[in-house]
């Protein structure tokens, strides 16, 4: 078994329009998927809806927020398909920051500003953490405290439990999950690096296809069982990443 | 320590809120004045920094030459590493979280009410824009963003409150009642203002510190709701 595929474009090529895409990453440079957000930027697709904590704040947001670090120039988000008018709907905890003043609007303000049609959902970052990994265990939903008291409650069912109330959130089912990993080898067993894990490692396996991106593939065996974070049978789809961002 | 007009600078509100966190301690920094508070543990003591995107145990904020991407809080910003550090994924992040495994959250807030009320994730309300979230992001003004704040004001066992004490055209952000939306209801136990140091309780806001060179009477002047002031009222102590 080899899961390593030759390119990211050869990874993506099943997507459709209106697929559901799982973005891993949080939002800032380390953990990002870029290759395979540049690479899915560059297919014929529309219709998407984006899933993620913060997927798609652009590049210059990155710089801002980095001051005085480097930011790679193979950074590359989910903005790239805002630009293209390939999103639908955005599921998101943080669509575009109130702290940060840019020369330019946020992606996700210009591409509305644009007359885009797009839908967005905000969500707790935790209930959309728990909605991806309820996904992947089987779970088609659950309570959750947060959000209560809040207009998160309407359209909700609020159930009390042990005298408190709670909300009831579903599993966020998705078609592709698009992750950053540090090392895989050509089963697909992944390792991550620091605060890079993130959503990288909550969102494989939580999708019908889950596609890594990684800084290099190693021999089964090189990687110790007692560190491997995703084992194999959660990835699908290896990609060696192009540039630094990792 | 220099403090113009009676008001402590951010470095001083994020040491006064150290002085919360005992020995052995696992705390939560949000962004802004709380993220700043990581550099202040007393001597003696270790606290346990959790982020939301997955590491427990991270020290202070990184120099441009430590900067790691690979190494950053939940406040985009560069931390250091320190031994006997952890990390998790965000998921396992948020159950620590949602399951009441922090003992202290820190975040920054717009407004808190008498009942300690948060209001920390969006400058306005829905209503202003019939309910319709796309419509008020599309203005580009202040567009909301919920990030942890909601999951941490609803799972940690406590809410500490950094925050300055007005606005900047001096209106009060310790107010009767929140009117920008809500984080959650009741989560807050302290508030550490430029100015003061102010506990919620069942009975109402007890004034416990006050700012080098000011009285109750100046506090209460920029807070909304009626101040109980504490017998033991003393200066921030730091």
């Amino acid at each position: 078994m080899n899961k390593v595929v030759a390119s990211a474009r050869e990874a993506l090529a099943d997507i459709f329009d209106g697929a559901v895409i799982l973005c891993g990453g949080f939002g800032c440079v380390g953990g990002m998927p870029s290759t395979l957000l540049r690479a899915l930027s560059e297919l014929q697709v529309k219709n998407l809806t984006l899933v993620g904590n913060a997927p798609a704040l652009g590049l210059e947001a990155q710089k801002t927020a980095a001051r005085t670090m480097q930011v790679p120039e193979s950074y590359a988000d989910g903005s790239l398909l805002l630009k293209n008018g390939q999103v639908r709907k955005l599921i998101a905890s943080v669509p575009a920051m109130a702290i940060y003043r840019l020369q330019e609007p946020f992606p996700i303000v210009k591409a509305l500003q644009e007359g885009q049609d797009i839908e967005i959902e905000l969500v707790p970052q935790g209930t959309l953490a728990e909605r991806i990994r309820a996904a992947r265990a089987g779970i088609p939903a659950f309570y959750t405290g947060t959000g209560t008291g809040t207009l998160l409650e309407k359209d909700k069912e609020v159930r009390q439990i042990d005298g408190r109330p709670y909300l009831l959130e579903y599993a966020l089912k998705a078609d592709f999950a698009l992750i950053w990993a540090y090392q895989a080898d050509r089963y697909g067993n992944l390792i991550y690096k620091g605060t890079s894990r993130t959503f990288n490692a909550t969102m494989a396996g939580a999708a019908a296809v889950t596609v890594a991106e990684v800084g290099g593939v190693v021999e089964p065996g090189e990687l110790d069982p007692e560190i491997i974070v995703t084992p194999g049978m959660y990835v699908d789809r290896v990609v060696v990443r192009q540039g630094e961002t990792g | 320590m220099s403090m113009p007009e009676g008001r402590m600078d951010e470095q001083t509100i994020a040491m006064r809120v150290a002085r919360e966190f005992q020995d052995g301690m696992i705390v939560n920094l949000g962004g802004g004045i709380p993220s700043l508070a990581c550099n202040f543990v007393a001597e003696g003591r270790e606290v346990f920094f959790h982020t939301e995107n997955g590491a427990l145990g991270y020290g202070g904020t990184a120099s441009l030459e430590e900067a790691d991407w690979d190494l950053f809080n939940a406040s985009f910003q560069p931390v250091t590493p320190l031994p006997g550090m952890s990390f998790f994924s965000h998921d396992e992040a948020f159950a620590m979280i949602r399951g009441g495994h922090i003992d202290i959250s820190v975040l920054g807030a717009f407004e808190v009410s008498e009942k300690g009320d948060l209001a920390n994730w969006a400058i306005g309300n829905m209503k202003d824009y019939n309910g319709d979230v796309v419509a008020w992001i599309k203005t580009g003004r202040f567009p909301p963003a919920i990030g942890g704040a909601m999951d941490l004001a609803a799972g940690a066992k406590r809410i500490i409150v950094a925050m300055t004490h007005t606005t900047r055209d001096g209106s009060p952000k310790v107010v009767k009642k929140c009117k920008y939306e809500i984080t959650a209801r009741k989560c807050v136990s302290l508030i550490v203002t430029d100015m003061a140091v102010i506990e919620v309780t069942s009975e109402g806001l007890v004034l416990k510190e006050v700012a080098p060179g000011l009285t109750p009477d100046d506090i209460q002047a920029v807070t909304e709701p009626k101040l109980i002031v504490a017998d033991d009222l003393k200066e921030v102590e730091l």
